[in-house]
């Protein structure tokens, strides 16, 4: 009896070690194998022989002499000129993270001292921003922008995605703010401070960690975005998804479908250090909604 | 805030109500030696004032919504007339665009979710019982597919099940059939499509549930063990019903996110086979040159509809939670 239930025991850890075993591996498969195709010609990477050419890279030695080579990257960063949606997207996502982080840290600061529910209603935006197809808002804002002339813009896009990111945003610091403990604030007052000294000496100090996961959301919103940017972004305005998605086109035709392999590697390589450097912050803030209701 | 949810429905709305210009014609006589002939020109200098002079058509009421691309009521009776079994009756439908759309998302949706839920349940609860040092990695590879942006995680696998690709190769390998291509068929680029969306939504609920199992209480679970049970009846009965509030929140996160979607099906060029309602409207407006913007304010206004009737019954519940902890 008492075997028994410790050999079953042991087989239920021993499924369910295997189950994560296939499921990390099917989670990291696909990036390790674009990351070492990335550096083969599309002969070995779509290879119509054996897909074992892809690993040794067999037409790469052919055509370039060594088992790696770097003219996917040189392909798309150069020719293609990616580096130019890059700094797009830099520009985009530092003012969508800034602008969004500057009014949350602020708002939600000041809704969480007011003392009247806001929550549930800022709750309910966040969420009503979360359920609507993005496509559905950026349909209703189209129109409108050719009329002002403001579409294809870099500024445009920044402002939409700021406001859909924003009550997510306000949400997350609200909620942050009011686990900081009203006394602090509030004994710096009787100290002879302003409310806004008591807010740069005395809360700024203790808010980075609300501040840091909810600027690295808004990040993600903002770099991996793709609906917005491909429809308020004129051609030269592009950022990286968008560009992604214009190369496939352009360089299946021309057989340089490396190009825009290697245009993926690339976009996928900052999430990478992202999230290696800030995995708790992101883990809290995924779980941040769920376990507070 | 509100300004900027509520002006974008309200813009969609309108556009919806109103339908793009038809060109100016002109119809001018063409006499030759061999008599006249009338020839139908299009007036460009007319069409492109009209345009700017009304940006947004005709107006067309609500036209847009029962033509045949959206609603299309009379389509659907012909068809109910017309088909003899209820199999021709669905075939017939789903072949106008929206019902087509609505059935995709509404299959992804029902798939992927209960799915994702249940795997991901299953990877939290094994990655809970690893030890200590292996937990930080394999939540950061968990990550990943999920973080990744969607065009691009989509299309890395769109490259592997390419018929030259590792996966599409291998699949060919074993059904030992040259000509298989998961792109080729229907059903096949469903489940494609399918596949990615598990694959794209499991590290949510599996790190939200593995939170959760963090802040299971101790002393039930040991209750339960001197009790006897074993660790299966401990799963059902203790950390389950712990975990409720959590499964009704990746439910209703996984839902939005379901029917939403899109980026897979532009980078897997799979819109040939399935059509989200997403999608529609992103190819309604980007119809070159001259986007179909009452087309697509139709479309947006029924999503907006259809999601409203997903999320009520949640967004009650919410409000009745909220209203008993305000008194």
């Amino acid at each position: 009896m008492q075997t028994q239930a410790k050999t079953s025991i042991s087989f239920v850890k021993g499924l369910s070690f295997c189950l994560v075993c296939l499921w990390l591996l099917i989670a990291a498969f696909p990036f390790a194998w674009s990351f070492w195709g990335s550096f083969k010609v599309q002969s070995d990477f779509f290879s119509k022989a054996d897909w074992m050419y892809a690993l040794w890279g067999t037409n790469t030695i052919k055509e370039t002499g060594s088992a790696f080579t770097s003219s996917g990257y040189y392909g798309a960063w150069i020719i293609k000129g990616f580096w130019k949606n890059f700094t797009n997207t830099g520009i985009v996502v530092f003012f969508t993270v800034l602008i969004s982080l500057t009014i949350g840290t602020l708002g939600g600061y000041a809704l969480a001292r007011s003392g009247f529910r806001y929550a549930f209603w800022i709750l309910m935006a966040a969420l009503i921003f979360r359920a609507m197809p993005h496509i559905t808002l950026v349909s209703g804002y189209l129109l409108p922008f050719f009329e002002w002339n403001i579409w294809g813009y870099l500024p445009t896009t920044i402002i939409v995605l700021v406001a859909m990111n924003q009550p997510f945003t306000l949400w997350m610091l609200h909620s942050f703010f009011l686990n900081v403990p009203k006394d602090l604030d509030e004994s710096a007052m009787i100290d002879g401070c302003n409310r806004f000294q008591a807010f740069r000496y005395v809360v700024v100090p203790v808010m980075w960690p609300g501040v840091i996961t909810a600027g690295l959301f808004s990040f993600l919103l903002a770099y991996n975005d793709f609906t917005v940017t491909v429809m308020l972004l004129s051609e030269d305005n592009e950022t990286i998804i968008p560009a992604i998605n214009s190369f496939l086109g352009t360089t299946q035709v021309e057989g340089k479908i490396m190009y825009a392999v290697a245009a993926v590697v690339s976009v996928t390589a900052p999430i990478l250090v992202l999230v290696l450097f800030f995995q708790r912050q992101i883990v809290s803030g995924l779980t941040a909604g769920a376990v507070k209701g | 805030m509100i300004l900027f949810i509520a002006l974008p429905i309200i813009s969609a709305f309108v556009q919806s109500l109103f339908i793009q210009h038809e060109q100016v014609l002109i119809v001018s006589q063409n006499c030759g030696p061999f008599g006249c002939s009338e020839v139908t020109s299009i007036d460009f200098e007319k069409t492109i004032k009209l345009r700017q002079d009304a940006p947004l058509g005709k107006y067309n009421g609500i036209n847009t919504y029962l033509n045949r691309s959206h609603l299309a009521f009379a389509e659907v009776g012909n068809a109910w007339s017309a088909s003899e079994t209820l199999v021709d009756f669905f075939n017939e439908v789903f072949n106008l665009p929206l019902y087509g759309a609505l059935a995709f998302t509404l299959t992804y949706t029902a798939v992927v979710t209960p799915l994702v839920l249940i795997l991901g349940f299953s990877i939290a609860i094994g990655v809970n019982g690893l030890p200590n040092i292996m937990k930080g990695p394999s939540i950061f590879v968990s990550l990943l597919p999920f973080l990744v942006t969607p065009l691009v995680g989509s299309l890395i696998l769109f490259w592997m099940v390419d018929g030259d690709g590792i996966i599409g190769a291998t699949i060919k390998l074993i059904f030992n059939d040259p000509d298989l291509s998961l792109k080729a068929s229907t059903a096949l680029t469903w489940t494609m499509l399918i596949v990615y969306g598990i694959w794209h939504t499991l590290p949510f609920s599996f790190i939200v549930f593995y939170a959760g199992l963090q802040t299971v209480p101790f002393e039930t679970l040991e209750a339960a063990l001197i009790d006897g049970a074993t660790k299966w009846q401990r799963t059902i009965y203790v950390v389950i019903p712990h975990l409720v509030p959590l499964i009704s929140f990746v439910t209703l996160m996984l839902l939005m996110d379901n029917f939403r979607v899109f980026e897979p099906i532009v980078s897997f060029s799979a819109e040939a086979h399935a059509r989200s309602l997403s999608w529609i409207i992103y190819n309604d407006l980007r119809e070159s040159g001259n986007p179909l913007y009452g087309s697509a304010g139709a479309t947006s206004i029924l999503t907006i509809i259809g999601i409203a009737f997903l999320l009520l019954p949640v967004l009650i519940r919410t409000w009745k939670d909220f209203k008993l902890k305000g008194h």
